[in-house]
C-alpha cells in the first residue's frame, strides 16, 4: 500500500482496492445525504411558506394579464400597429368585439378596472359600453364615438395600449408616482396627488426615528441588565420581556386607553390643571400615537441583542481604560460603547426593518397621518383589490430593506452581528 | 529592598478590612508596606483576597475599613483614573477594537500629550517588549504571549510609578511563562517601577519577588523574602504552601533557648527549632523539607535524635531520588538526596533511621 502511494500519488486507492477519491467520496455522500434529510422538512417548508410566495408577490408585480386575456382582438391590434398609430376603423371594430365579448363573458367590469388604475374615471366607460355592445354596428368608429366622445381620446387609447401588454413596468412606475405620458415617457404625478412617496418617505422617516428612541431608551436597560446582580437583573428582564408574552391588540389598545383625547394621560394632566380640558394633546390617531405604540412594541427587540452583547464584555476593559487615566465617561465612549457596536447593530436594524413593515400598530393608532406604507399596500390587497400594485409596494419595500441590509454588512459588517 | 519602615512606604495597607456583602470579611485586618522600586508580590490560594487587595489600591474597590497610602497620601477617595497606576490583567484586557498602537497610545491621548510625544513614546514602549513591529495589528491578530507583551507596554507607557500586575501569566504555557517572568523581572529592574504582582504559583512568586506576601483567608500568613519564606515559614500554611514540606504531628517535650525535643505518637522523640511552641506539654506541628532529610549516619549531626523509617517507594527522577517513607505512621514522608557520586539507592521494606540538622526542623502551630 505504502509503496504504491508514493509511487503513483494520483492514484491512491483504499483497502479494498477502490480510488480513494471515490471511497471518500462515497463515506461522505451516507453523511451528507443523512443531513439533508434531517433539513429536508425546514427546506420544504421555506420553500412553500418563503420562497414561492415572494416569487409570486414578484412576478404579480410585474404581470397583469386582465387586458390581454379579455381583450385579444384589441391586443392584436396594438401588437400590428405601432405607437403613436391613429386608431382607425380596425381598431374600433376590434374594440367593439372585445366588448361584446367581454360583457358576455361578465370580464368587462375587470377589464375596466384594469384601465382605471392607469387612468382614472374610465371604468364605468367600459361597463356601460359593455352593455350597449351587443347593439353596435359598422361604422364602428362613429358608433362608438356616438356612445362616448371619451372613446376617440388618445390618452384613452394610449392607456389602454399600455395595459395591453400583460407585463408592465407600470405599476412601479405607479409606486413611485409616476406614469407613463401620451409619448412613452415617463412624468411624475401632480403634487397634490402623490402618495406614495409621500408614504415611502415618512415610513422610512418614523421607522428611523422609532429606531432611535429605542436605542437611546434601549442601551440603558440593556446596561442596566447585564451589569446588575443575577437576581435582579432577572426582574428586570422579565419586565423588558412582559410586553413579548402580551398580545399585541391587548398592548395597542391599552395605550389607545391610555393617549387618547378622553384618555387617562389626557384626563390626569387636565385633573391636575397641567392643561385646560380645551387643551387635551393629541396623542392618538396621528403619528405621534404610531411613534409612542411602536417603540414600546418594538423596545425589546432592541433591548435584547443589546444585552446579550453587553453582558459578554468584560468589566476588565473599562477597569483597564480607567486605570490608564480615562475618566468614567471617556471610558465608556471610547471602550465601551465601540464595544457595544454589534449589539447596536444588530438591534437597530432589526427594529428598522420591523418598523418599516409594521401594520396593525399604525391602522389601529395611526390615524391618517400616522399610516405607513405597508397600511396602504393593505389597502390596495383589501379593498382597491389592485395586487399588482401592492406587489409592487411590497418589492419597492423588499428592495430597500435588502439595500439597507448590504449596506449596513458594508459598513459594519453582517459577521459582526450579534442578535443573542 | 528597605521596604517595612513605616514613613517611607510608597503604599501602605493600614488596618484594610473588606467586606462585599456586609456579613463576611474577604481581607482582614490588612497591614502592608510596600517601598519604592519594590517588587513584592501576593502569593496566596484562589479566593484568598489577593484580587480584592489589589482592586482596592487601583480603586475599583473601595476599602471597608482602614486606609491605603500611596506616597504618603491617602487614596481612599482618589478615583482610579487619577492614582497613575498602571495595571495588567489576567485577561490582558487590549481593547478589542483598536490597533496594537491605538492601544498604547490610548493612556497619553487621554492625558492630551502631542502627536510627535505619543508617536515616539508608543514606540519606545513597542521596542521595550519588542513588538515593534506589531504596531498595526489588532489584538485579536496576536498570540498570547505577545497580547502579554502588549498589556505589559501598554501599563507601561505612561510612566507610571507603580504597576500592578493580577496572574499576568495565568494563561501562558509553562515555557512562555518562564521566558515571560524573566521579561517582566528584567524590565523591573531597567524602570525601577513598583510593582504589586498577584499569583498563585509559588515558583514564580519565589523567582520574581523582592518580598513575597502570602495570602490565605483574607490575611498574610508570612511576608518575607522568598529564601526566608521557604527556610524559615512561620506558619503552617506557610510551611505547606511553598515547596514540598513533611509534617509530623507531636507534643513538645522539652524546651530551651533555640531548641525543643517533641515526642511523637509513636513515642519517639526528635529535635526541632521551636517556631509557634513556647511550653512543654504543647502540640505542634513539624515541619521539615524533604532535601534536609538525612538517612546516611555519617550525615546525620551528632547527638539529635533519630526516627525510624520504613521505605515504601523509591522513585528514580534523573537529578534527584525521591524515597517515600513510612515515619511514625505518616506514609507520604518524602525524602530527596541527590544522585551523587555513590549514593545509594533504598529499597522498599527496608528499614533505615532518619535524622536532621535541629534547626532544620520547625516545630510550628499545631493541626
Ligand atoms: N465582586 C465581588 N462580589 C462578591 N464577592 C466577591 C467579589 N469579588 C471577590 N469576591 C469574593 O471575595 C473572595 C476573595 O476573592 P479574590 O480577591 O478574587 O481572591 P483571589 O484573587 O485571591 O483569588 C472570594 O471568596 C470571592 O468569592
Ligand atoms: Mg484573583
Amino acid at each position: 500500500m505504502a509503496e504504491i502511494a508514493r509511487d503513483a500519488p494520483e492514484r491512491m486507492t483504499a483497502a479494498d482496492g477502490t480510488p480513494l477519491k471515490a471511497a471518500l467520496a462515497r463515506a461522505q455522500g451516507r453523511a451528507r445525504r443523512r443531513a439533508f434529510l434531517l433539513v429536508a422538512p425546514l427546506l420544504v417548508f421555506v420553500l412553500a411558506s418563503f420562497v414561492i410566495p415572494i416569487g409570486q408577490m414578484l412576478h404579480r408585480s410585474v404581470h397583469n394579464p386582465v387586458f390581454s386575456a379579455n381583450m385579444p382582438a384589441t391586443t392584436a391590434w396594438f401588437g400590428a400597429n405601432p405607437v403613436g398609430t391613429e386608431p382607425d376603423e380596425a381598431a374600433f371594430a376590434a374594440l367593439a368585439a372585445d366588448l361584446a365579448a367581454a360583457a358576455e363573458a361578465r370580464t368587462i367590469g375587470a377589464v375596466g378596472t384594469r384601465v382605471n388604475y392607469e387612468m382614472q374615471g374610465t371604468r364605468s366607460l367600459f361597463t356601460s359600453a359593455g352593455r350597449k355592445a351587443d347593439d353596435l354596428e359598422a361604422p364602428f368608429r362613429a358608433a362608438m364615438l356616438d356612445l362616448d366622445r371619451r372613446w376617440g381620446e388618445p390618452e384613452l387609447w394610449n392607456t389602454m395600449r399600455n395595459v395591453s401588454s400583460p407585463y408592465t413596468a407600470n405599476f412601479y412606475l405607479a409606486a413611485a408616482d409616476r406614469f407613463r405620458d401620451l409619448d412613452g415617457g415617463i412624468s411624475r404625478v401632480a403634487p397634490e396627488r402623490q402618495v406614495y412617496l409621500t408614504l415611502f418617505q415618512r415610513t422610512f422617516l418614523l421607522s428611523a426615528l422609532i429606531t432611535a428612541i429605542c436605542l437611546l431608551l434601549g442601551f440603558p436597560i440593556a446596561h442596566l441588565l447585564a451589569t446588575l446582580p443575577l437576581r435582579y437583573s432577572n426582574l428586570l428582564m422579565i419586565l423588558v420581556l412582559l410586553p413579548f408574552w402580551t398580545s399585541l391588540l391587548v398592548r395597542t389598545t391599552a395605550w389607545m386607553a391610555i393617549l387618547q383625547g378622553q384618555g387617562v394621560l389626557n384626563n390626569a394632566l387636565v385633573a391636575l390643571g397641567v392643561i385646560g380640558d380645551d387643551g387635551r394633546i393629541a396623542l392618538m390617531y396621528n403619528q405621534a400615537g404610531t411613534v409612542i405604540a411602536m417603540t414600546h412594541i418594538l423596545l425589546p427587540f432592541m433591548v435584547l441583542p443589546l444585552y446579550s452583547v453587553m453582558r459578554n464584555i468584560n468589566p476588565s476593559y473599562v477597569r483597564a481604560a480607567r486605570s490608564l487615566g480615562a475618566s468614567s465617561w471617556t471610558a465608556f465612549r471610547r471602550v465601551y460603547v465601540p464595544q457595544t457596536l454589534p449589539g447596536v447593530g444588530a438591534g437597530a436594524l432589526l427594529c428598522f426593518i420591523l418598523a418599516v413593515g409594521y401594520y396593525i400598530t399604525p391602522a389601529l393608532v395611526g390615524g391618517a397621518s400616522g399610516q405607513l406604507i405597508s397600511n396602504l399596500i393593505a389597502f390596495h390587497m383589501q379593498n382597491s383589490l389592485n395586487w399588482s400594485l401592492a406587489a409592487a409596494l411590497a418589492t419597492l419595500l423588499l428592495a430597500a430593506v435588502l439595500l439597507l441590509y448590504w449596506v449596513y454588512d458594508r459598513l459594519v459588517g453582517v459577521d459582526n452581528m450579534k442578535l443573542g | 529592598m528597605n521596604a517595612g519602615r513605616g514613613d517611607e512606604a510608597f503604599v501602605a495597607f493600614e488596618h484594610v478590612q473588606k467586606s462585599y456583602d456586609g456579613e463576611t470579611l474577604v481581607v482582614k485586618d490588612l497591614n502592608l508596606d510596600i517601598g519604592r522600586g519594590e517588587f513584592l508580590t501576593m502569593l496566596g490560594p484562589s479566593g484568598s483576597g489577593k484580587t480584592t487587595c489589589l482592586m482596592m489600591l487601583a480603586g475599583f474597590e473601595t476599602a471597608t475599613h482602614g486606609e491605603i497610602r500611596l506616597a504618603g497620601r491617602p487614596i481612599n477617595s482618589v478615583p482610579p483614573e487619577k492614582r497613575g497606576i498602571g495595571m495588567v490583567f489576567q485577561n490582558y484586557a487590549l481593547f478589542p477594537h483598536m490597533t496594537v498602537g491605538e492601544n498604547l497610545a490610548f493612556p497619553l491621548e487621554v492625558r492630551k500629550l502631542g502627536r510627535a510625544e505619543i508617536e515616539a513614546k508608543v514606540k519606545r514602549a513597542l521596542d521595550m517588549v519588542q513588538m515593534g513591529a506589531f504596531a498595526a495589528r489588532r489584538p485579536a491578530q496576536l498570540s498570547g504571549g505577545q497580547q502579554q507583551r502588549i498589556a505589559l507596554a501598554r501599563a507601561l507607557v505612561f510612566e507610571p510609578e507603580l504597576v500592578l500586575m493580577d496572574e499576568p501569566l495565568g494563561a501562558l504555557d509553562k515555557q512562555l511563562r518562564e521566558h515571560m517572568q524573566f521579561e517582566i523581572r528584567r524590565l523591573h529592574e531597567r524602570l525601577g517601577v513598583t510593582v504589586v504582582y498577584v499569583t498563585h504559583d509559588q515558583g514564580e512568586a519565589l523567582t520574581m519577588s523582592d518580598r513575597v506576601a502570602v495570602f490565605n483567608d483574607g490575611r498574610i500568613q508570612q511576608l518575607a523574602p522568598p529564601e526566608e519564606l521557604y527556610e524559615r515559614p512561620e506558619n503552617r500554611f506557610v510551611a505547606s504552601f511553598i515547596g514540598e514540606n513533611n509534617t509530623l504531628e507531636g507534643v513538645v517535650e522539652t524546651i530551651s533557648g533555640g531548641a525543643c525535643t517533641v515526642r511523637l505518637a509513636t513515642g519517639e522523640i526528635l529535635d526541632a527549632a521551636p517556631v509557634n511552641v513556647t511550653r512543654p506539654g504543647e502540640r505542634t506541628t513539624v515541619s521539615i523539607r524533604p532535601e534536609r532529610v538525612e538517612f546516611k549516619p555519617e550525615n546525620i549531626p551528632p547527638g539529635v535524635h533519630t526516627v525510624e523509617a520504613e521505605v515504601l517507594e523509591f522513585i528514580y527522577m534523573g537529578d534527584v531520588f525521591r524515597t517515600r517513607m513510612r515515619v511514625a505512621g505518616n506514609d507520604n514522608f518524602v525524602m530527596k538526596c541527590r544522585n551523587s557520586v555513590g549514593q545509594r539507592k533504598l529499597e522498599p521494606g527496608e528499614r533505615v533511621p532518619i535524622g536532621w540538622a535541629p534547626h532544620d526542623a520547625r516545630a510550628l502551630d499545631p493541626l
